[in-house]
């Protein structure tokens, strides 16, 4: 349970300027008999957002278990800030700095906002009865004054502070996206995954998260990854978007170059991707 | 009236250790899905082991109560490792044969080690009865119910406000997000199986220096059973008011009935209940989709 990141994280107050480049580097993934990453490979440039879109089925969710570690790919590596973390497990991933949020929101029921958030905080500590005995009160005390500092930020940032002692349960959905968020970045991300973040929002929420997206990433300089089914929202904040279809990656580049390539239009109208669906 | 007084109160303080039994149960049932026919027998070990570092190594029996509680925390930690999580993932039903395998093996193993007579060893906590007005209350069962209430109340506290705790009952609702949050839940898993040990040891050793030790005492989770189906299998909470109800339900039974009344009166309780609250008084009501 002894992260060695776990120290300079907590000395650097500073939570900006710390986005790490993250790469994906000839991925393969199978299940059973279907293949659905073929040779995945692209890079997310520190303290950008990146955008990986495409068709239903594409590989876009694959791609992002894959980066977080529940899936372990047939061949292919996945790199942050230069360090391998192909085998690296989920739990340990969070160290070193990788965040996510989830299609389906994936909160603690039962538990408040503020539960939530802190529980975001998690890995900075250092858990086990042991471990915390062994563990000097003064740095122990430090360090919990710096995680409520980050939290207190986090919930300002993402204006949820009317909320905080609520249970998640009774909170509207556009809310209950953004409490996800907040709890992404209390974990001090460097790399942040967003998967869907405004799906089955109204124009004003996908609005308010795409400004918050972008927040993140001017004021606290983290590397987000997104995946997402709105092209406006994507062309929108991205500077650099991925497409997938069929596992594979059929362009690459800046929104203006990705929306007039050839193969993303076919992808996206051609009759072929109706059948994908 | 007094009478009923005093069958009360004594059938609410034995609930006390009912309700440690319970929190074993739900302990891992909470933490890790895992139905655990084994909780009788844990605590009979647990209770062994205290027994044979107290008498047969004569040791002081606070030394043999702590030692018994490192041996079980050890033990669970290894059959957590080499039993449960190669089940994980697995059919419940499997799991729940894999923990009705453990308990018959310990079983066994007890048995042949120190056979089936009862045994007696010494008391933890102090005799002496207390008077409250015209109710004699023996000393034990004040001292048992004390320890499980401080022991009890730790537990609520540390689920509510230490982050640990916080970390345990995310990994319960949801280990795909808690590991991504930086959870370690292998770390989580065998934790739960440690405190779910430690518990039934306290209760075990609690109720054999209070009643005598002998392999029956693995069947009073029996009667915890009906406590934790009526709480609701995953309430902590529930599983506390429900032992303090079954505690009191049979000690009332057993005064105005007779004592055979206290197996079967309980039972009766459950039985109405739930037939009202088909999920226990705190109970998670799921719904499941066919």
């Amino acid at each position: 349970m002894n992260h060695p990141a776990t120290e300079t994280t907590a000395s650097s107050v500073a939570a900006a300027e710390r986005g790490l480049a993250l790469a994906v580097e000839g991925v393969d993934l199978r299940f059973g008999g279907i293949h659905a990453l073929r040779g995945v490979s692209f890079s997310a440039a520190p303290g950008q957002i990146t955008a990986v879109i495409g068709p239903n089925g594409a590989g876009k969710t694959s791609v992002f278990n894959t980066i977080s570690g529940f899936y372990r790919p047939a061949a292919g590596r996945i790199k942050l800030g230069g360090d391998e973390i192909t085998d690296v497990p989920v739990h340990a991933r969070a160290a070193r700095g990788l965040a996510r949020t989830f299609q389906n929101i994936a909160l603690f029921r039962g538990l408040t906002v503020l539960e939530n958030i802190k529980l975001g905080g998690h890995h900075t500590m250092h858990a086990g009865v042991l471990a915390a005995l062994a563990y000097s009160r003064s740095a122990r005390s430090e360090e919990i004054a710096l995680r409520e500092e980050v939290e207190r930020n986090v919930i300002d940032f993402l204006e949820i502070d009317h909320i905080r002692n609520q249970s998640i349960d009774a909170l509207p959905y556009g809310l209950q996206k953004r409490v996800e968020l907040a709890r992404a970045l209390a974990m001090r991300p460097r790399v942040l995954l967003l998967d869907e973040p405004v799906a089955g929002m109204n124009r004003e929420e996908t609005e308010d998260m795409a400004r918050y997206i972008l927040d993140v990433q001017e004021e606290w300089g983290v590397t987000v990854l997104l995946v997402e089914h709105d092209m406006g929202m994507v062309m929108d904040i991205s500077s650099h978007v991925v497409v997938l279809n069929f596992g594979e990656v059929i362009a690459a580049g800046t929104p203006a170059e990705v929306r007039s390539h050839p193969r993303v239009i076919e992808a996206y109208l051609g009759a072929e991707s109706a059948v994908a669906a | 009236m007094s009478e009923f007084l005093e069958y009360s109160l004594l059938g609410l303080l034995s609930g006390g250790v009912m309700a440690l039994i319970a929190l074993s149960f739900v302990l891992i049932y909470k933490g890790t899905g895992v139905v655990n026919f084994a909780v009788g027998e844990v605590m009979m070990l647990g209770a062994y082991l205290y027994y044979a570092g107290a008498v047969t190594f004569g040791l002081a029996p606070w030394l043999a109560f702590v030692i018994s509680l490192v041996v079980i925390a050890m033990l669970a930690i290894l059959v957590e490792r080499a039993v449960l999580r190669p089940l994980s993932g697995q059919p419940a039903v499997a799991v729940l044969m894999a923990t009705i395998g453990i308990a018959s093996i310990v079983h066994g193993a007890v048995e042949a080690q120190w056979g089936g007579d009862t045994l007696s060893p010494p008391t933890l906590l102090p005799r002496t009865p207390v008077n409250l007005g015209e109710i004699l209350i023996p000393g034990t069962v004040l001292g048992n119910f004390a320890v499980a209430a401080v022991l009890i109340g730790g537990f609520l506290a540390f689920f509510r406000y230490s982050r640990t705790g916080i970390a345990l009952r995310a990994t319960a609702s949801d280990s795909v997000t808690a590991a991504t949050l930086g959870i370690n839940i292998n770390y989580s898993q065998r934790l739960t199986w440690v405190l779910s040990g430690v518990v039934g040891t306290v209760a075990g050793v609690l109720i054999a220096s209070s009643a005598g030790l002998s392999p029956l005492l693995a069947s009073a989770a029996l009667s915890v059973f009906a406590a934790i189906i009526l709480g609701g299998l995953d309430s902590i909470l529930g599983a506390i008011v429900a032992s303090l109800l079954i505690g009191w339900a049979e000690s009332v039974a057993a005064g105005y009935l007779g004592g055979k009344s206290r197996d079967v009166v309980p039972y009766l309780v459950v039985l109405a209940i739930l037939v009202v609250k088909p999920y226990g008084i705190f109970g998670t009501r799921t719904i499941e989709r066919l």
